[in-house]
Order: structure tokens, then sequence, then C-alpha cells
């Protein structure tokens, strides 16, 4: 059991190497896609549940687990499953500033209490100005809106919270 | 045996709804009003032909689980088996896509596809708060994730219908010619199709909380209720308008003429 669990840690270990295609930043772990890791000899099961229903990074994120996993000597099987739904919550604080770093302001307020639907304060990830507008509810991809700092006139991605 | 053919039938036309919408919605991309807004309805078709795999993927698991005795289509013909999210959405006729005939209609300007989208999205986002109960924990696992996405839907689309209609001369005027134009599809969806006949479901109460919803909205945006009460129906049996074999023909040319070639 406690080498199940060694072994267990060095597979989310790798995992933490895979990144998000839409956003090379973020690991898989920090956008809290994957739910479980469970390993049986060399077999590795893992669940992963998507962001969004549509999302097209979602095959290719299974793809990239599986190379990485592959790559280490384990079979890999991957599993779908949609309950309970990803939220933003599930970002890690870790993937939270990655964002931020890379541009990306991170998502404001909590989604079990519906702030997604509010008219919300985005600091600028640039110049932390509060003093932003929402150009578009979605941006480059359905997971981010568009914003635009009227501080640094800089426009900007919101992860948008969901 | 009928409560499964039920649950199938239901699964199909809620898939037919969104791979139908999201259909619609795509065909702006590239043709969106500014950019920011032709990247906004696309995302928002992406969300839909999501929606749609996952009612494709459970309905196709649960037909290849019981096919004895299930004859799914209306025209007489057995679905291809074993059943894909694919052969469900490329390979079956007009007359059996039960989606509804709002969803097939064609997007018109900027403020009939806003308000289309407003009116269904919001009925969807009703229907699937009742799936939530509903006892196969995988469709009230669907309807979680989808209503998330909904929720921005109703948000997005009910701006633009404030936004057209409490705007200029010419954009009221364009969006009530929109209310005009689609409000007789709008009938359609509170008739309980009769294979939904899921527990949880409850007709009356989401029309009753649609109506409020919409009427809260003219009401803002200084629009009104047509009164013409005329219904038109049948998509969800599978009577369609003309418009539905134009959109299939186009979608299911490729599978139709090479069978099975995949990307």
């Amino acid at each position: 059991m406690v080498n199940n669990t060694i072994a267990t840690n060095a597979i989310w270990k790798i995992l933490e190497t895979v990144k998000d295609p839409e956003v090379p930043v973020l690991s898989v772990v920090d956008l809290g896609v994957i739910r479980a890791v469970a390993l049986e000899e060399q077999l590795v099961t893992v669940t992963i549940t998507p962001t969004y229903t549509g999302c097209p990074a979602m095959d290719m994120i299974s793809m990239h687990i599986k190379m990485a996993l592959n790559a280490a000597g384990y079979q890999t099987t991957i599993q779908t499953i949609l309950s309970p739904a990803w939220t933003t919550d599930w970002i890690t604080e870790n993937g939270k500033q990655q964002l931020k770093a890379y541009g990306i302001a991170p998502p404001v307020g909590k989604s079990f209490d519906q702030a997604y639907l509010e008219d919300i304060i985005v600091p600028c990830p640039q110049c932390n100005s509060t003093h932003t507008v929402l150009v578009s509810q979605f941006g480059s991809t359905a997971c981010k809106a568009l914003y635009k700092c009227e501080e640094c006139k800089e426009p900007f991605d919101y992860f948008k919270c969901h | 045996m009928a409560t499964m053919k039920n649950e199938i039938d239901f699964l199909l036309h809620l898939a037919d709804n969104a791979l139908i919408i999201g259909h619609r919605n795509s065909e702006w991309c590239g043709h969106g009003p500014i950019l920011e807004q032709d990247i906004a309805i696309t995302n928002i078709a992406l969300d839909y032909i999501g929606q749609a795999r996952n009612f494709y993927q459970h309905a196709a698991e649960l037909i290849n689980q019981h096919p004895i005795g299930i004859d799914i289509t209306q025209s007489g013909k057995d679905i291809v088996l074993p059943a894909t999210e694919d052969s469900l959405a490329y390979l079956r006729d007009v007359r059996e896509f039960k989606n509804l005939l709002i969803t097939e209609i064609p997007n018109g300007d900027w403020a009939h596809t806003t308000l289309r989208l407003f009116l269904l999205s919001e009925f969807e986002l009703q229907l699937f708060t009742q799936l939530l109960q509903h006892t196969d924990a995988q469709v009230a696992a669907i309807a979680e994730k989808s209503i998330k996405e909904l929720s921005y839907h109703v948000k997005w689309s009910q701006d633009w219908v404030l936004r057209l209609g409490d705007g200029t001369e010419e954009s009221k005027q364009r969006m009530q010619a929109a209310i005009e134009a689609i409000w007789a599809y709008t009938g359609e969806l509170f008739i309980q199709p009769e294979y939904a006949t899921a527990a949880c479901l409850n007709y009356a109460a989401i029309q009753t909380a649609w109506n409020k919803k919409v009427t809260a909205v003219f009401e803002e945006a200084g629009l009104h209720i047509p009164s013409k009460t005329f219904v038109q129906k049948g998509g969800a049996d599978g009577m369609h308008t003309e418009h539905l074999g134009y959109i299939l023909a186009e979608m299911q040319y490729l599978q139709r003429a090479y069978p099975n070639s995949e990307w």
C-alpha cells in the first residue's frame, strides 16, 4: 500500500509536466482536470474531466497524458467523467499565479456562488489596475473572456469563473 | 423496453437540438458583425457541439446495450449497429431527427440569431435544471455540465436583445421583426414530447419560468410579445421545415459519400 502511494505520487509528478495546450504554463494538475490516478501493476488509469463540453483541447490533453506516462514505462487508460462538473474553483492557487504571470487574469470569485454571472471587477494582469472593461464574454477560447485595461491600454484574456 | 426506447428518443431529441443549433451558430464563423462577437457565437456553437457529443455518446451506449426491440427510427429503417456518436449524427435521415423547429430555422440577421438563442437557451436552462434530478446519473451529469455553459449563453444573448431592443430606431425595429418571425416557433418548446416520460420533467413549470424571464427582458428592452398565438410544431416528432434537409445535406455529405472517413 505504501509502495503504491509512492508509485502514485510518481505518476502525479509526471502529470505535472503535462501542460494545457491552450495555456502552456499551466499543468493539467494545476488546471484541476485530473480527478483520480489509479495504479495496478504497470497499468495506470487516469480519470479526467473536461473543462468545457466542447473543448477541443481535451483530446490533445488525453494524448499528451498517455505519451508522458508511456515514456515513463506505464500503460495508460484515460477515463472521462462529467460529474462533479469542473469549475474554475478546481484551478490550484499555484495555477492561478501562473495564469497571472502568463498575462491571463485568473478567475475572480468562486464558481459556486454564481459570481460568474454578476458584473465583476477583473484586475489587469499587467498593471493590476481595477480600471478595466469587458470587451466580450467570449475570448480566444470558450473558457476565456476578453477585457481591456483602461489604465495601461492593454487588452487581456480573463479566465472566466465558471 | 418502452421506457428504454423513451429514454433513447429523449436523448436523441436533446442531442439533435444541440447539434442543429450548434450548426446554425457555426454558420456565423467568419461572418460575425465584429471580431469579438464572431468569436463569441462560434464559441457558443462549440459548446453546443460538445453537448451534442455527450448526448449522442450516451444514446449510442444505451442503444448498443439494448438493441433488441428498439426501433429508434421513424422511417422504418433500423439504426446502423453498433451505434456511435458519429453514426447517430451523420447517418440518420430528416424524419428521424427530433430537434425542435426553432433550432433549424435560418439565422436571418444578427437580431434573429441572438433572439433565437435567447429564447432557446433560457428554455434549456430551465429544462436542464430539472434534468439534474434524472434517475440516469449520466443524464444528470451532462445537464450539470451544460448548465454552466447555458448560463453564459443566456446572459450573452439577453444582452443583445436588450442592446438592440433598447438601441437605435433601426435596431429596435429589427429585433421586433425577429420576435414576429420567431414567436410562432416558441410554442413547441413547451409541448412535452411523448417520449419525454422522465419523472423529473414538468413542462408547465418550465413555461411559467420562461414566460417570466422573457417578459421581463422584453419589457426592459421596450419590445412586445406578438398577439398572434399560432404554434409551429412537429420537429420533436420528426416533422420538419424544409430547412433541415439542407442542413443535413451539407453536414452529412462527407460521411454519406465516403463512409467511415476520418480526419
